[in-house]
Order: C-alpha cells, then structure tokens, then sequence
C-alpha cells in the first residue's frame, strides 16, 4: 500500500485499487469517445478528437462540440454523481439497499418533476428545478423521520421503502391527471433519459460536482469509513458523528437531486456501481473513487448500448440501467446465497 | 411471536366485529359516488327494479363493489400466506414483485401480442406471478432466505419488470393510453365483467389457503417440527406458492398492481387473533376488502366527481402506516 501525503490530506492508495480504477477509467473516456464519433454523421474517432480540442472542421466541431459533447459530459457526470451518492447511502446505512432507489429520494425528484410537468406545464428548467427541490425535500423528510432512533441503517431504509411506496403513489395520481402529451413526455422523464441534453443540463450538474465532490472524497472520506464501522466506533475513532453524517446526507442527496435534474432518475446506477467498484477494487471500504469512476463508466456504456440496441429507435439511458442494474442484481443475489449480503439484520 | 398466545383473545367476537365491519364498508361503498345516494336509495336500488337508481346500483356501483370484496380478499389472503411462509413480517405481494411480475406479463400481453380482453391477459398475469414468485423465492436463498435478502431480491426483480414496463410503454403510445389507468391500479379499470371472470380462480385460490391454514402453523415451528407433526413442509411451500400466485395472479389482472394491502391486514389482524394462521386468515379475508373498499370510497370522496384510483389511495396510506409502524417498532429486522 502505498500512502500519498499533501500537506493535511493522505490518500491511501493499494495497488489493485489503482490497476482497477485506470482500466474503469479507460472503459469510461472509450465508450465517451465512441459516444462522441458515432451516430447519423459517423466520424473517426481521430477526427472526433480533432473536434473536442478545436483543430477539426467546422462542422465536425459543431457536432461534437454543441451536439454530442454534452449529452457525453451529462452522462460522465450523472453517473458519477449518481454512484457516490450510491456509495455514501450503502455506507452510511450499512446495507447494500441503502441507495437512492430504494429510499425513496428517486420517487421526490420524480414527484417534483412531474408537478412541475402537470401542474406548472413548465420547460426543462423548471423540470429540473422541480426534480432538485423534490429530491432535497424527500431527503429531509426521511433523515427526519427515521432520526429519532439513534442507529440510522436499518430505519433509514424502511423509513424509506415507507416514503418510496407514498410518492409512488402520489406520481401515479400526478400522472393519470396528465394530458396524454404530458404523460408521455413525464414517462420519459421518469425513465431517465439523456437524449438532447444540452450545456445547460451539463454545467449545472459539473458546478455542483466541482463543489461536493472534493469535500467529499478529501473531508468527509475518512469519517464516512469510520462511521460504516458503527455509531459506537465512529465516537471512539474521535469522528462527530451527527454532524458528519448530516453533512454526508446532504451531499449525497444534493448529488442525486443534481443527476435526476440533468438526466432524470436514472435508476440502478446508484445502487449497483459501488458494489461493482467494491468487486473489482477487492477493497471493502466505501470505494467512494472507484464508484465516482464506475459510475461513470456505466452510464456511458449504458448510453452507448441503448443507442445501439434497437435500430432506429433511441432507448433511453434509464431502461438499460434498469434491466442490467436489475439482473446484476439479481445475479449476484443468486450467486452470493450463502453469503452474508443483504442478510444484515 | 406475540404474548397473546398465553391468553387467547376473544376470537369470535373479533370475527363479528370484522365481518360487521365489512357489511358497513360495502353499503358505503354502495352509497358514496359521484350521485351520493342514502341507504335507503341504495337498498331499494338493489332490490327493486322499478326504483331510479336501480341502474346506478345494480349495474356500475355493485359489480364495483364486489369486485373490491374480491380482491381485497385475495390480496389480504396472499398477504398472510406470503408472511408466514417467508417469516417475514415485511413480505407483501406488491413489494416482493409478484404484482410487478403479472403487470410486466399483462404489459406484454397488450402490447406485443394485442391482447385487449380480460379473458384474455388473465393468464399472461398468472404466469408473470408464478415466474416471479419462483424467480424472488429462489433468487432470495430459498429455505434459507433472510426477510432481508428477500426484500433485496423483490426490489431488484421490481425495478427490472418497472424498467421493462416503462420500455413497452415508451415505445408504443397507444398502449400508454389504455395502460396508464390499469398501471396505477383501479376497481373501475376493467368492468364489471371482471368480478365474474376472476372469481373461480380466486375461489380456487381461497380453499388452497384453507388447506393450508393448518400446515402453515406447523411450519412456522421449523421444518422438524412440522415433519413430526404430519406436514409435508416442501407440498406446504409449493402450495402456497400456486395459491399466492392464483390470488395475485386474479386480483392484478382485474385492478392493476395494488400494493400494500397484502402488507398491511396481516398486521392490523394479528394482535387481534394471534398468530394462528387459521384465524388470522378468515379475519384477514373479512379485514382486507375492508381496506380496499374503504380506500376506494375515500378516493371518490377526496376527488368528486372524479376519483382518485385505490391503489394510489392504498400506495400514499400504506406507505404512510409502513413508516409508522417501522418509527415504532425498534427491532424489525431488514
């Protein structure tokens, strides 16, 4: 193992931890480029290169660059995004169904997008906004409704399995009180989508990365380790535990907001990218790099395929995430029955 | 399981008081709509030919009404034999996916093969149950299966069918339309030829459960236990999965994926009754159609003259009492 020193901040780094971050890395910017190259107007990737930095053609450079870059960059980021605030919950809960799915925090983006749909028949803007501020209000929701018992993992997530089925619910109603046009383009929202994504979906998201991200992978990384090994040990460790892991709920509730405003729920990523990251890095920590960077790569190759998979027809991003993230999920349950996953109680 | 083993309650009264409470819910449900109607109307309604509501009565608002006895019935039914079978205090069949399963199966059904009748996706949601049922029970450890590796397994099946859902529903508007009413679950999403159509395998369904009644007591001792006592626990295990899968199977293919129903009656039953599953079952088939109906009248009074569909209303008050009753239940175990 080796130990990097900057000033206050180390960073522990184990070789296959590296090995396996580079190679998810290469499969992330791979599936970006090609993401980049292909499409109605093929280019070489060389030339789509040539486009992102400048030197290429005008119209290669207005393809790439206003086109096909941000739909990219949405996708790099909403499934980073998506995969840290996925491995904060499953640390912090200390259960592997702790991710936003599942607590409920995909339903209040939802729920807020749709009333901004349904009720406000507003653009993508408010869209977002809606998504953002539903996200933020089921996340203190939650925190405050499981708070009152002192150990968080279990309740968090029944509390949020609870809140999940209510704002079902509540969609289904904002949904069937949609005009079929709405419904349909609500339906695609729900889904996650990534099709004509814009700067304008990118760099918000990219602002609110730039910010949460560093704070917490450099702050918050070493007390979330210490808080995934229990209350108890976590106050032993000197970690102030309700202040970090109020901070740490707000980031990863602040990320998830911040991907399903740009992409929409896209569902799965969250939940199977750090198990991914913790399989491949062989590290049982929360992986919380590896999981920005699985994340990351998941989401472009989902793109990629869904683009692909039905010729003339553009799946959205969000049912392959679904049905892979799913059967993942499935597999590993049927793979792992003896094991110990899941069985925490 | 429960202290009330040691002094047994008072069963048949509790038996009264539910069956009682069922008769009140359904001449609600019977009086209450967008023509609110006083008893009085409604029994000569029922009752007299000549009356002027005898058409509102007879034709739309009872066929509803006893198609809400049904289901509720099988899903309180299936809610019980499932939480038994599993000892999982959280097992419902909307949770675990079974209703998930039948809806992915319906979806197909109308979509890629045209289906557009009962009578017909019927049996493409009795195969999307079975397939689920097996599918969750031996993805979640089968005999070995943990309340919580169950929970994992039902929401991991339930996000791929919704996944799958959603794809059918994208790529084919028309069937958004017709879809979108029955996907959110309804009484009034299929007719009145529906309570006729699904009541023979709901039937069927109901003497499985009475058949095992018996035998689920036994197993819930452990598999040793039960052998001694005469049961067969892998002919218990398989027969109360064909009979979840009969129930869910009928109730989704009539109303759509209703949630929480299953979940919530065994739990509202089982401080009355005790952990018998013999009582706890006939208590839960009077309770559960309580619940159902009393969501669906509360649905139509909270969005006159529209409504708002039950299995939104039983979704937002489920969910609700779910988080209650985990705020107030330290040691439930995921």
């Amino acid at each position: 193992m080796t130990v990097l020193r900057a000033a206050t901040v180390s960073v522990r780094l184990r070789p296959r931890s590296v090995v396996a971050g580079l190679a998810v890395l290469a499969v992330a910017l791979g599936c970006a480029l090609l993401l980049l190259s292909t499409g109605d107007y093929p280019l070489s990737p060389d030339a789509a290169l040539k486009a992102v930095l400048g030197s290429g053609t005008p119209a290669d450079a207005y393809i790439v660059q206003e086109l096909r870059a941000p739909r990219v960059v949405t996708a790099l980021l909403a499934g980073a995004a998506l995969a840290l605030a996925g491995a904060i919950f499953q640390a912090l809960t200390r259960n592997p169904l702790g991710s936003p799915d599942v607590l409920g925090f995909t339903q209040g983006s939802a729920a807020g997008a749709l009333v901004a749909i349904v009720v406000t028949g507003g653009g993508s803007l408010t869209l977002a906004a809606g998504a953002l501020v539903g996200g933020i209000v089921t996340g203190a929701a939650i925190y405050l409704l499981a708070v009152r018992h002192g150990s968080h993992g279990n309740h968090l997530v029944l509390v949020g399995i609870g809140v999940a089925a209510v704002l079902t619910g509540v969609n289904g109603y904002l949904f069937t009180r949609a005009e079929i046009t709405d419904a349909s383009r609500a339906m695609l929202w729900l889904t996650g989508s990534l099709d004509g994504r814009g700067w304008e979906d990118a760099l918000p998201l990219l602002a609110v990365l730039a910010v949460v991200v560093p704070i917490v992978l450099f702050g918050l990384s070493r007390p979330l380790s210490a808080l995934a090994l229990g209350d108890d040990q976590a106050l032993a460790l000197g970690v102030r535990v309700t202040p970090v892991r109020v901070s740490l709920l707000a980031a990863a509730v602040l990320l998830c907001s911040a991907a399903a405003a740009a992409a929409g729920p896209v569902s799965f990523v969250a939940l199977t990218a750090p198990q991914v990251a913790r399989r491949i890095t062989g590290d049982p920590g929360p992986n919380l790099l590896s999981s920005v960077l699985v994340g990351a790569a998941l989401m472009t190759a989902a793109d990629l395929a869904a683009q692909r998979l039905v010729p003339g027809r553009d799946l959205p991003v969000g049912v392959l995430t679904g049905i892979l993230g799913g059967a993942y999920l499935v597999w590993l349950l049927a793979a792992r029955r003896r094991s110990s996953l899941g069985g925490r109680s | 399981m429960s202290p009330v083993l040691s002094r047994p309650p008072r069963r048949p009264a509790v038996l009264l008081g539910s069956v009682a409470l069922l008769v009140v819910t359904a001449a609600l449900s019977l009086a209450v709509g967008a023509k609110p109607m006083s008893l009085a109307e409604v029994w000569s309604g029922l009752v007299d030919p000549q009356a002027p509501a005898y058409t509102v009565v007879r034709e739309m608002r009872l066929p509803r009404t006893l198609l809400g006895l049904e289901v509720g019935a099988a899903l309180g039914l299936a809610g019980g034999v499932m939480q038994a079978l599993t000892r999982n205090p959280l097992a419902d069949p909307g949770l675990l996916g079974i209703n998930a399963g039948a809806s992915a199966a319906v979806v197909t059904g109308i979509s890629v093969l045209g289906i557009g009748s009962l009578s017909g996706y019927v049996w493409f949601a009795f195969l999307g149950a079975a397939a689920v049922s097996v599918l969750v029970w031996a993805v979640g450890g089968g005999r070995t299966a943990t309340p919580g590796r169950l929970a994992l397994a039902g929401a991991a099946v339930n996000a791929v069918l919704y996944a799958y859902v959603s794809a059918v529903q994208l790529l084919d508007t028309a069937s958004l339309d017709a879809m979108r009413f029955w996907t959110v679950g309804s009484l009034a999403a299929t007719g009145a030829s529906a309570t006729l159509f699904i009541a023979p395998f709901i039937a069927v369904g109901l003497i499985a459960v009475a058949v095992l009644a018996r035998p689920l007591n036994a197993l819930a001792l452990g598999d040793e236990s039960a052998r001694a006592l005469g049961a067969r626990p892998a002919v218990v295990r398989a027969g109360s999965i064909v009979a979840i899968t009969l129930l869910c199977g009928a109730a989704t293919a009539a109303c759509g994926p209703i949630v929480f129903v299953g979940l919530l009656v065994p739990h509202l039953v089982r401080p009355l009754t005790g952990p018998d599953m013999r009582w706890l079952l006939v208590v839960s088939a009077f309770v559960a159609p309580v619940v159902l109906l009393g969501a669906d009248v509360l649905g139509r009074v909270l969005a006159r003259p529209g409504e708002v569909q039950v299995g939104i209303v039983t979704a937002v008050a489920g969910g609700a009492f779910f988080v209650w009753a985990v705020r107030r239940t330290r040691a439930v175990a995921v």
